[in-house]
């Protein structure tokens, strides 16, 4: 297993969000994790980056372990130069064109020459298909095109795995497509992704494992076809029964 | 008005001016300089949140705030020297009008690092980048572009504050037009004399601003 992660808990205040979740992803797999609304899905993703400091956890990442509640910040620096994140609001530096968007990382937090980073952020934006954008200011570019420069930002720096939060949840329906798209590429491609999504249909076929949460917990995970056609716990049930049904709209 | 007054108006002019050129735009400029360097410090150890520094800033924040510049400028300059601290009235000046800045213009600048969304900090982590990074490329060029118009109406006001150091004998604007209002008697028109050229690098200052802002509307 290329990371791991054991036993993670989380609590705000009182409440616990996260209520010992393992996950794991191998090199290359794609694992959708997909649940209701306030399941901890957000928040799992954001533990496994340090995002948000978990209460408890085990995590192994490359073969060395770690206790995730006493991860010291040049560790979490060192995994997080090893991995990639795409927010659902994108979170695009405001004051950055599309292109020093996605150099940034290269440049300043990697000290990669400038002219070797302007390729290859060049050659990141061609692939997600915004070669001739870069120079625009994010507030110049629509969400979709916003979001596929977060996915070039995320994949330039040569992640061992990329976390993607609901990518395409803040996007007007017409624009969803063209982020998947990109994320099917990326799949295609062999990259180790774990993404957080409602989008059914992608959840399933470009995933080889996925999770259902619920409550702060994994309720069920399997292959693709086990989990949507075959679901085994009464929850994964009713809460596909309602995503197809529509209930709720995008869940 | 008769043409004597005109001609003491015409006289005068340069003679308010150049103190204006000498004296209020350097102390201004240089005042202004380095309040925001001590603003910029002053809000990043707070935001930070630097324990212990991060209380001397607030303190020193709230004392500044909460005293008249006109008292804090005859403690420094009057009352300094009983201590055995004795400074000429330029440098006592600077002081005082860079710690005023200093302490208004940062909060100011903490207000404008704390509107960046969160989302941009937790991206620069993200891709890699360390706390100053994020600082120095993502969060403070934001929160400036922000500050600017409010830092802007500081230094538009430190223009006129400045006139305030005429009370311990700094020989700007304000002091040369007091000196020539006594001798010729003509008060009402020096004094409309010194308040139209005090107004004259105000509009330039703020001309220079409107500038400014449209060439940094490019994000
Ligand atoms: N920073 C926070 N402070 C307090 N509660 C939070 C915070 N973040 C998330 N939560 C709560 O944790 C629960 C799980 O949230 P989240 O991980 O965002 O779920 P999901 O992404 O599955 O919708 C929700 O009830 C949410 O309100
Ligand atoms: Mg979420």
């Amino acid at each position: 297993m290329m990371l791991e992660v054991k036993g993670i808990e989380k609590s705000f205040d009182d409440r616990k969000v996260l209520k010992g979740v393992d996950i794991k992803v191998g090199k290359g797999d794609v694992v959708t994790i997909i649940g209701p609304s306030g399941s901890g899905k957000t928040t799992l993703l954001r533990c496994i980056n340090f995002l948000e400091r978990a209460d408890a956890g085990e995590m192994i990442f490359d073969e060395a372990h770690y206790r995730m509640d006493a991860m010291t910040k040049r560790d979490i620096a060192a995994l997080r130069r090893k991995t990639g994140f795409v927010f659902q609001g994108y979170n695009l530096f405001r004051n950055k064109t599309a292109l020093q968007n996605v150099t940034e990382g290269l440049v300043i937090a990697r000290k990669v020459p400038k002219e070797a980073a302007r390729n290859a952020g060049l050659r990141a934006l061609e692939k997600v298909g915004l070669a001739d954008r870069g120079d625009a200011y994010p507030h110049q570019l629509s969400g979709g095109q916003q979001q596929r420069v977060a996915i070039a930002r995320a994949i330039v720096t040569e992640p061992e795995v990329i976390f993607f939060d609901e990518p395409t949840s803040a996007l007007d329906p017409e624009l969803v497509g063209e982020v998947l798209s990109v994320m099917r590429d990326l799949a295609a491609e062999g990259r180790t992704m774990m993404i957080v999504t409602h989008e059914m249909q992608f959840a399933r076929h470009a995933a080889n494992h996925v999770v259902f949460m619920d409550d702060g917990q994994i309720v069920e995970e399997g292959r693709p076809e086990e989990i949507f056609e075959n679901p085994r716990e009464e929850r994964t049930k009713k809460f596909l029964q309602t995503v197809r049904e529509g209930f709720g709209g995008k869940l | 008005m008769n043409d004597r007054v005109w001609q003491l108006l015409l006289d005068s002019f340069w003679q308010i001016l150049l103190p204006g050129i000498r004296v209020t735009i350097p102390l201004t400029l240089v005042s202004f300089a380095l309040g925001l360097i001590i603003a910029l410090i002053t809000a990043m150890v707070q935001v930070a949140n630097i324990p212990v520094v991060k209380q001397i800033a607030r303190f020193y924040v709230w004392v500044i705030r909460g005293t008249p510049l006109l008292v804090q400028l005859f403690v420094i300059f009057y009352g300094l020297p009983s201590v055995g601290i004795i400074l000429d009235a330029i440098p006592s000046a600077i002081i005082v009008f860079s710690f005023n800045t200093g302490a208004y213009a940062s909060e100011t600048i903490r207000a404008a690092i704390e509107a960046v969304p969160v989302g941009q900090i937790e991206a620069g982590y993200c891709v890699g980048m360390n706390y100053l990074q994020i600082m120095a490329r993502i969060v403070l060029p934001q929160a400036l572009r922000t500050a600017f118009p409010p830092l802007s109406n500081s230094l538009i006001g430190l223009v006129k504050d400045t006139s305030l150091a005429a009370n311990i004998t700094v020989a700007e604007m304000f002091l040369a037009g007091q000196r020539i209002a006594a001798r010729s008697l003509e008060v009402m028109a020096i004094y409309c004399e010194v308040a139209f050229i005090y107004l004259l690098f105000c509009t330039v200052l703020t001309k220079l601003q409107t500038y400014c802002e449209k060439r940094m509307n490019t994000y």
